[in-house]
């Protein structure tokens, strides 16, 4: 494989439809992933997101519940970690405590099995190990690197949180493998010194030539050190790109409020290349919208062009603070809190006008606009979804046993803090501020998903109950028509008036 | 002044209870150094007991067999006892709790309930009560004291240096014996040592099931049945508690230093 020369599109390692189980918890979900030889790829999301797990599956620390892990075009999915061309930074070091410097970094090469070039009888090649003076000038040349020269011999657990580090890394790094996995290496340190390994890191990558991949929370080490990005949260991956693409075009609400600070809103657009938010219409650059289309949309604060005399919107200024290199203000506009980066000052309470450039705005599709769930009738005035039973207005006579559906408007929704005041209980997974109030999601127990609009601030991983007003619930009948029962009989699935907390399903019944 | 009172009292009580349970020890030693036949007779320093008790071939042939015996029990008490610690460690938790709860048995089970159990047990697979017997039963009480004593080293080191072994290309095997075991030596250096010492004082267990070998407590309880309380046993019994107080004592020494070491590269 040595001798095959590098080609543009030379994809290193591609995961395919990787997913991963634990204790029936899905933690990563369905991730299709293409790593190009020599990049600098970094799993960037919250903790929790399912990041470290998909790290350890490349690492071979764990095995897929589904999917394949291909290195080099080659299948290695099971293969054990200790036959893997791939070494690993871990995030507390893991330095073996009774060996010193030069022997913890020379452990993986007086392991590693090197071919002679030679063949046998067989035609099988002959493999060798290093002798001890290659090992010495290799382990002499990575200290080099990692700025330890004289540190050979030296105890592991004397040394510094950020020299301890760099010998983690040299020691992975020896190895030469494929590809080099860092799982939150810099977590650890202090800023000083994690911005001093940011910088070494990348030069690092750029040296040795080998590919990285870099797990991190931190969103500004991403940007500032990867060729590429995934943004994931929930094990599933937001979005795929480079830092710019990442920033400039989040594909989603998550990506725009997890990368850099923005602004996001909801707004609809009438047509293309015109959206309409707070009352007044924008021009922007985004079109293929169906018109009249809700969606978020993210303004960065640098984008937001503050005027005393002429804009779109009228504002007035909350705060304004000196931050070094720039002014962030604060701008109250049609109930909506605008977080504004330019030079100029602004006195408290001043009335100032907003505008942005078309360019400034980038519109998203919504992820989802209102909650819908498959739910059965349970009684005259009680309907079953996501596992608890709700009261509704039963105006359309149906009765018990009828399979409907159920749409919920996402402030129609309330959280209660104690679990036993709601229907039934839900995790909350996510919030997004939005100028004015929260969009919270939560999954229930049974793992369907709720967003919620509120003016209440939630935590994430607070437990909460959810309730819903009997005449908030729309109730629609779910009509089971003869095409959907030919798909249903042809896919061979289960079938449709399976459980009442079956996952809400694409059809929507009725017309 | 009841401040004063108070604490006097503390020391009074603490007091009674180190002389009841030290007296009868210090007395045993104190006479180990005079030939008197009964205690309470000082019969001038001498060091004949000892004497007589390092060239009695009885006392130096269950000496062998007592050490012999330890050595053996806690050599395979240790390999086995840490092999367990490692795995009841990457347990889950409710068969984590299960397999500890099962180790503790032996330890809080009657001692005398234990002796019977194996007794009955070595007939009933017909094993021959002796040296094969007495090895597997000292193995087995003694195995949870190592599994104790190893268990929170386990807890303290890095969760990810197996799998960094692995990374790096050690097979499962080599990273724990490579990786791994190293970290674990205190605990099984102290386990080693707690194990030997029970092996060697241990008497109920034994006496069920020794066949025809003596231990250094067989003999002793043989003796005293048979002659009644010879000078010599003074002596026998001095050495004996002499040497499971510097084995306990380096235990601790060793825990402490670690301990130590542990605070210094923390700081």
């Amino acid at each position: 494989m040595n001798s095959v020369p590098v080609k543009k599109s030379d994809n290193i390692i591609e995961i395919k439809n990787v997913s991963k189980v634990f204790d029936g918890i899905t933690v990563v979900d369905d991730v299709n992933l293409a790593v190009k030889r020599g990049e600098f790829v970094t799993l960037l999301g919250p903790s929790g997101c399912g990041k470290t797990t998909l790290l350890r599956m490349i690492a071979g620390f764990e095995l897929p519940t589904k999917g394949s892990i291909i290195l080099e075009k080659q299948d290695v999915t099971t293969v054990p970690p200790h036959l893997r061309p791939i070494n690993t930074v871990f995030q507390k070091y893991a330095l073996f405590p009774h060996l010193n410097v030069f022997k913890n970094i020379a452990f993986g090469l007086k392991l590693k099995k090197i071919p002679t070039g030679e063949t046998d009888k067989k035609g099988k090649p002959i493999f060798r190990k290093y002798t001890k003076d290659e090992i010495a000038e290799k382990v002499e040349r990575v200290l080099k690197l990692v700025n330890l020269e004289a540190y050979g011999h030296r105890d592991v657990t004397g040394l510094s949180g950020g020299q301890q580090q760099r010998v983690a890394i040299a020691r992975a790094i020896v190895c030469e493998p494929k590809v080099l996995l860092l799982d939150e290496p810099l977590g650890a340190l202090d800023l000083k010194m994690r911005k001093e390994m940011q910088s070494e890191l990348a030069a690092m990558h750029k040296n040795i030539g080998i590919t990285f991949i870099f797990v991190t929370h931190d969103q500004e080490e991403a940007l500032t050190m990867s060729d590429k990005i995934v943004v994931m949260t929930d094990g599933a991956v937001q979005q795929y790109g480079t830092p710019k693409a990442i920033y400039d075009e989040p594909a989603n609400a998550f990506v725009a409020d997890f990368i850099g600070e923005s602004n996001i809103l909801s707004g609809e657009m009438p047509r293309d290349f015109r959206v309409r938010f707070l009352g007044a219409e924008f021009e922007c650059m985004d079109k293929g919208f169906e018109a009249g289309e809700r969606v978020d949309l993210v303004v960065r604060p640098e984008d937001v062009i503050l005027d005393r005399k002429a804009g779109k919107l009228r504002g007035e200024v909350v705060s304004c603070v000196f931050k070094g290199t720039y002014y962030e203000t604060e701008v109250l506009s049609c109930d909506y809190q605008f977080t504004v980066q330019n030079n100029t000052e602004f006195a408290v309470g001043e009335a100032v006008f907003l505008s942005i450039a078309p360019d400034g705005i980038h519109i998203m599709k919504k992820l989802k606009t209102i909650n819908e769930f498959d739910a059965v009738v349970t009684g005259e005035n009680t309907v079953e979804f996501c596992g608890g039973e709700f009261e509704f207005v039963n105006a359309q006579g149906f009765e018990k046993g009828d399979n409907v559906r159920v749409k919920i408007p996402f402030d129609k929704v309330e959280l209660t803090d104690d679990e036993a005041d709601g229907a039934v209980g839900a995790n909350i997974t996510q919030a997004f501020y939005k100028g004015s109030y929260y969009q919270v999601q939560v999954y229930t127990d049974d793992d369907n998903e709720f967003f919620i609009d509120t003016v209440d601030e939630w935590d994430m991983g607070d437990r909460v109950g959810i309730s819903i007003k009997p005449e908030d619930i729309e109730v629609l009948r779910r009509a089971v028509t003869p095409s959907d029962e030919v798909a249903a009989t042809t896919d061979a699935e289960e079938p449709k008036e399976a459980a009442p907390d079956a996952k809400p399903q694409e059809e929507v019944g009725s017309e | 002044m009841s401040k004063t009172v108070k604490k006097s009292l503390i020391w009074a009580f603490v007091g009674v209870m180190l002389f009841l349970m030290y007296a009868p020890i210090a007395v045993l030693i104190v006479y180990s150094f005079t030939d008197a036949k009964a205690l309470g007779v000082w019969g001038g320093f001498t060091m004949d007991l000892y004497a007589a008790l390092f060239t009695d071939s009885a006392v130096l042939g269950a000496l062998g067999n007592s050490l012999l015996l330890a050595a053996v029990s806690a050599t395979l008490a240790t390999a086995l006892g840490t092999a367990a610690a490692v795995g009841i460690y990457y347990m889950k938790r409710k068969r984590k709790a299960c397999a500890q709860f099962v180790c503790n048995i032996t330890m809080e089970n009657a001692e005398i309930v234990t002796g019977v159990a194996f007794m009955m047990f070595f007939l009933l697979i017909n094993v021959q009560y002796g040296w094969a017997a007495l090895i597997i039963a000292h193995t087995m009480i003694t195995v949870p004291y190592v599994i104790l004593s190893v268990t929170p080293r386990l807890s303290q080191i890095n969760p990810n240096l197996y799998e960094a072994g692995l990374d790096l290309g050690a097979s499962p095997v080599r990273s724990m014996l490579r990786v791994v075991m190293p970290q674990l030596i205190p605990g099984m250096i102290s386990g080693f040592i707690m194990a030997f010492t029970l092996s060697l004082d241990d008497f109920i267990v034994s006496k069920f099931i020794n066949g025809g070998v003596e231990t250094i407590p067989i003999y002793l309880y043989n003796a005293l049945a048979k002659r009644g309380p010879d000078p010599t046993l003074r002596a026998l019994s001095s050495v004996l508690f002499v040497v499971v107080l510097a084995a306990l004592i380096s235990v601790n020494v060793v825990s402490a230093k670690r301990k130590k070491k542990a605070m210094k590269s923390a700081v």
